[in-house]
């Protein structure tokens, strides 16, 4: 049975991000397994929307941070001020002391603000001067990063790419929810009138709940099987990693409960699998931009289920 | 072919470098030195070649450099046919092969032509470190023919697949040992160009013959006696018997008849053994006095000694039977017994004097000469040594009045001059004393430093009597052994020595390892097959019933390793095994089950094509999905989705 809460929230950010049922459902998923997100696509497709809606309903603080190419890590992580009355330094916590973080534009800052964000992503914590301190609860990044061939671009390393949970892409709207928008109400008057359907607490349940998912010793198998093929097939430059297939079994695993399932199916891991793949998967022949869904859709086709 | 004409990567010729080198190294003692230098000059400019990824050389230059060397080794052994100039060759052609690695399929020519070269170790030596280099070269190839096939898994992920498959090869290749028809005569005795030196006893004894075998530790044979060992004074291992003496060195006489079975009045309890001979190059085979049974392919001499009709020039093994109370020669040819009698025409006076003075006294009795003989010898307090100074002319006589130091060849060209003189029919025997037993495996080995020399007497009515001089004025030497006989502070080859009992202990060890070695491997002919397929029941085998059970024997290790392999595979799960059926039904519908299809997305393809059976499809699907992807499948759902399968018919 689909867990009514979790319908209701995404009813609710369909009702304002219109036509995208698959990527908001992606992106909650992406949050339940306690992973991040990025999103590569044009500008105005609606990402900001998309991550402030998501903050509302779940009822969690949000942050925007604009990153541009002459950001510095104290920036984003805050910064220390002497206090001329007490006489000693206050730190300014950063716009990263949030539970939700918008890091739009992400390939637009220097690789050294960039992985000032992506430190704090991985450890869940910021260090500066000496001092650590503990991001809030739960933590959520929605990084937004403009296609790789614009100018004025750093694009991410591998290995950082390979932080974020997933990928997805938004993309145009089709011409009748295009349509339903244009003639629709304000956007951000929408966003604003919105009510949490959960508290932070319920969301820190809902993943524990994620977590605990059954994935049986077929499914395992499954995963393994595809990992295997990706690694020696001559298709791709390497295959995925095993931090890969965790994260494709922790996706699934949140596919599974949004579907209302204890347990994991094939379908589950294939649904997710183009989200997975996408920024890790590089196909030997065609370096240039590749579509994740024939990537995933090439690799479910040749790994028949164990 | 596309993946023939893939070009080789650099890991690739790093593989293919490191295997040529595995395999042409051990070569290097075989082949001239030239060619050693050539070879791993040739290696190394691969090695520059592939580090700085220059181009190959031109194809001009290789057919040149091929000319050149196939020219140099001609030049070398004057022929390219053989042992020898094959496997020189066939270095040449390697690393020349490496200069000119350009796609797949010469990578693949390069590993064959590696597991060919290891092969060719075997045609010089067969020693157990041969066959272990041999193993981890044959490792080495494998990998570099796996990454032949795919470069990219590390090399230890390659190496591991190699072991993998050559253990799984492992179970065949025992079996083809075991049971494989063989044919008479090891395989690798082919060219006779081996044993340019090795050490043994010759057809002639001068002074200082034996003593100098003495400083070799070799082996000259090793005994498997099948009941008691005989004791050790008994142990007279008869060789070549020399009648002929020409003042200074006793030879074989040249015509001799032969026996084709023992002529002996047989007394006593026989003595039974095995004998395994190493290759000494010379024709008689060793034989426990006296001989009774005679080994394949020989004759026994009318000096009671078993000659082989060709050299033995590999290990031979035969099983002898000896009688050690045996009366020979009661009725001897009286041409023997004139050339027993036969002196040089001068010199050594003095023992000659006492010969004569012998026969006066005593007459015809040769019973009483012999007597007088011993007692002389023991009177004249003679020095057993491995350094007996050099004697003249009259070595005879400076032996017995002079220095009186000898070693047992000095003992026994002595007394045979005495007895002659004083006219009884005697000769010297060469041959080995003693042995030592091995603890660990009760094989009895007998090295060269056991090498001895003793006389036969002939006594009317009793026929040949053995005399061993040495035991007279040196009994040590026959009741222990040779070591303990040599005065303190003489050189003795390590082996011989007693103090180190450690290190004997792992002779003792390594000798019982490398018997077997040369028992079960290298001696496996086919006797020794025949007898271990009787023992396994196999009666009379022949080659077409050694087949038929090695195929069956083969089928059957195929079929265990497939298991082996499939053991998972075999193992399926009832609710897949339920979903099969299910899919194969509607399959029959013309809706096919594509086998990366999840269960509830093929329902719903299912279901679109049939919508009649809509429900009852996705029913199914979901007992399946959650039986197989669930947690805790439940016995019921398992009973129902066979009932529900079992009620489909679309």
């Amino acid at each position: 049975m689909r867990l009514p809460e979790l319908e209701a929230i995404l009813a609710d950010i369909n009702r304002i991000i219109l036509g995208k049922e698959r990527p908001i459902r992606l992106s909650l998923a992406c949050l339940l397994a306690r992973g991040h997100l990025l999103i590569e696509d044009l500008p105005g497709v609606g990402k900001t929307t998309l991550a402030h809606v998501l903050a509302r309903v779940l009822g969690l603080d949000f942050q925007r941070i604009q990153f541009t190419s002459d950001m510095l890590p104290a920036d984003i992580l805050g910064i220390s001020i002497f206090d001329r009355d007490s006489g000693a330094f206050h730190f300014h916590p950063g716009p990263i002391f949030t539970q939700v973080v918008l890091a739009d534009e992400i390939n637009r800052a220097t690789p050294k603000a960039q992985s000032a964000l992506l430190e704090a992503m991985e450890e869940r914590q910021v260090t500066a001067e000496g001092k650590t301190r503990a991001l809030p609860q739960p933590f959520f990044v929605i990084a937004t990063q403009n296609p790789t061939h614009q100018i004025g671009t750093f694009p991410l390393p591998e290995s950082q790419l390979d932080r974020f949970l997933l990928k997805i892409e938004l993309g145009y709207p089709d011409p009748a929810a295009e349509r339903e928008l244009l003639a629709g109400a304000d956007r951000q008057q929408m966003v604003a009138n919105l009510n949490p359907r959960i508290d932070p607490k319920n969301l820190i349940e809902l993943q524990d709940r994620t977590r605990a998912v059954h994935a049986s010793a077929a499914l395992i198998d499954y995963v393994q099987a595809l990992a295997a093929h990706t690694r020696t097939s001559p298709k791709w430059q390497a295959g995925l990693s095993p931090r890969a297939c965790l994260a494709l079994l922790a996706v699934a695993r949140a596919w599974a409960l949004l579907d209302g399932r204890d347990h994991v199916l094939p379908e589950d891991v294939q649904s997710v699998l183009p989200g997975i793949v996408a920024h890790r998967l590089r196909p030997l022949e065609d370096t240039a931009r590749t579509d994740a869904d024939a990537v995933a859709a090439a690799l479910i086709e040749a790994v028949p289920l164990p | 072919m596309a993946r023939a004409s893939r070009p080789v990567s650099r890991r690739q010729a790093w593989w293919l470098l490191a295997t040529a080198l595995a395999a042409s190294a051990p070569l290097a003692p075989q082949v001239p030195l030239w060619l050693s230098i050539t070879a791993g000059g040739i290696f190394a400019l691969r090695a520059a070649l592939t580090w700085r990824q220059w181009h190959l050389p031109p194809r001009w230059l290789m057919v040149l450099l091929v000319i050149a060397g196939t020219v140099g080794v001609f030049m070398q052994y004057r022929t390219i046919m053989g042992r020898t100039p094959g496997i020189a060759l066939l270095v040449v052609f390697l690393a020349l092969k490496l200069l000119e690695l350009r796609v797949a399929r010469d990578a693949v020519a390069t590993a064959l032509l590696c597991y060919f070269l290891v092969l060719g170790q075997f045609l010089f030596t067969q020693t157990i470190p041969t066959a272990l280099m041999a193993c981890l070269t044959l490792l080495v190839t494998t990998a570099t023919l796996l990454a032949a096939a795919d470069d990219r898994p590390s090399p230890q992920h390659q190496l591991r697949r190699a072991g993998l498959m050559l253990a799984q090869a492992l179970p065949f290749m025992l079996l083809m040992f075991l049971l494989f028809p063989r044919v008479q005569g090891p395989l690798w005795g082919l060219p006779q160009d081996r044993f340019s030196a090795v050490s043994g006893l010759s057809d002639s004894m001068s002074p200082g013959s034996i003593a100098q075998l003495s400083q070799s530790d070799a082996i000259a044979f090793r005994v498997q006696f099948k009941g008691d060992v005989p004791p050790q004074s008994q142990l007279y291992w008869r060789g070549p018997v020399m009648s002929a003496f020409d003042g200074r060195t006793w030879r074989v006489t040249r015509k001799r008849g032969t026996y084709s079975e023992a002529p002996y009045a047989v007394a006593g309890a026989p003595v039974d053994y095995d004998l395994t001979l190493e290759p000494h190059g010379q024709f008689w085979m060793f034989a426990l006095e006296l001989p009774g049974t005679l080994p394949a392919n020989s004759a026994l001499t009318t000096d009671y000694q078993p000659i082989a009709r060709q050299a033995v020039r590999n290990r031979v093994r035969y099983t002898q039977r000896a009688w050690p109370e045996a009366i020979a020669g009661a009725t001897e040819l009286p041409r023997i017994l004139q050339e027993s009698l036969v002196l040089p025409s001068g010199g050594n006076p003095r023992i000659r004097a006492i010969g004569a003075e012998w026969r006066a006294k005593l007459g015809d009795d040769s019973t009483a000469i012999l007597a007088a003989a011993e007692n002389f010898f023991l009177q004249q307090l003679l020095i057993y040594t491995l350094n007996p100074p050099l004697y003249g002319a009259d070595m005879i006589d400076e032996f017995l009045f002079g220095s009186k130091r000898g070693f047992c060849e000095h003992f026994a060209a002595a007394f045979v001059y005495s007895l002659r003189a004083a006219g009884v029919p005697a000769r010297v025997v060469a041959g080995y004393q003693g042995g030592e037993i091995n603890p660990v495996d009760g094989y009895l080995v007998v090295r060269q430093y056991d090498a001895h020399a003793w006389t036969e007497a002939w006594i009317a009515g009793r026929g040949w009597v053995r005399v061993d001089p040495t035991a007279i004025s040196a009994p040590g030497r026959i009741n222990n052994n040779f070591a303990a006989a040599v005065p303190a502070g003489e050189a003795l080859p390590f082996l011989a020595r007693s103090d180190l009992a450690w290190l004997k202990e792992l002779r003792n060890r390594l000798d019982a390892v490398t018997n077997g070695w040369n028992q079960w491997v290298l001696g496996y002919n086919p006797e020794r097959q025949r007898d271990l397929l009787s023992s396994l029941g196999l009666k009379e085998p022949d080659w077409r019933s050694m087949t038929a059970v090695l195929s069956v024997l083969c089928g059957a290790v195929l079929l265990g390793l497939t298991a082996w392999i499939l053991r998972n595979r075999l193992r399926v799960d009832p609710a897949l095994a339920a979903w099969r059926r299910f899919t194969a039904r509607l399959s029959k519908r013309g809706i096919e089950w594509r086998t990366w299809e999840g269960p509830l997305d093929f329902a719903e393809r299912a279901a679109a094509h049939a919508p009649t059976h809509a429900v009852t499809i996705r029913e199914i699907a979901g007992l399946y999905a959650r039986l197989r992807y669930g947690p805790a499948p439940d016995e019921s759902d398992l009973i129902r989705l066979r009932t529900k399968i079992a009620a489909f018919n679309p």
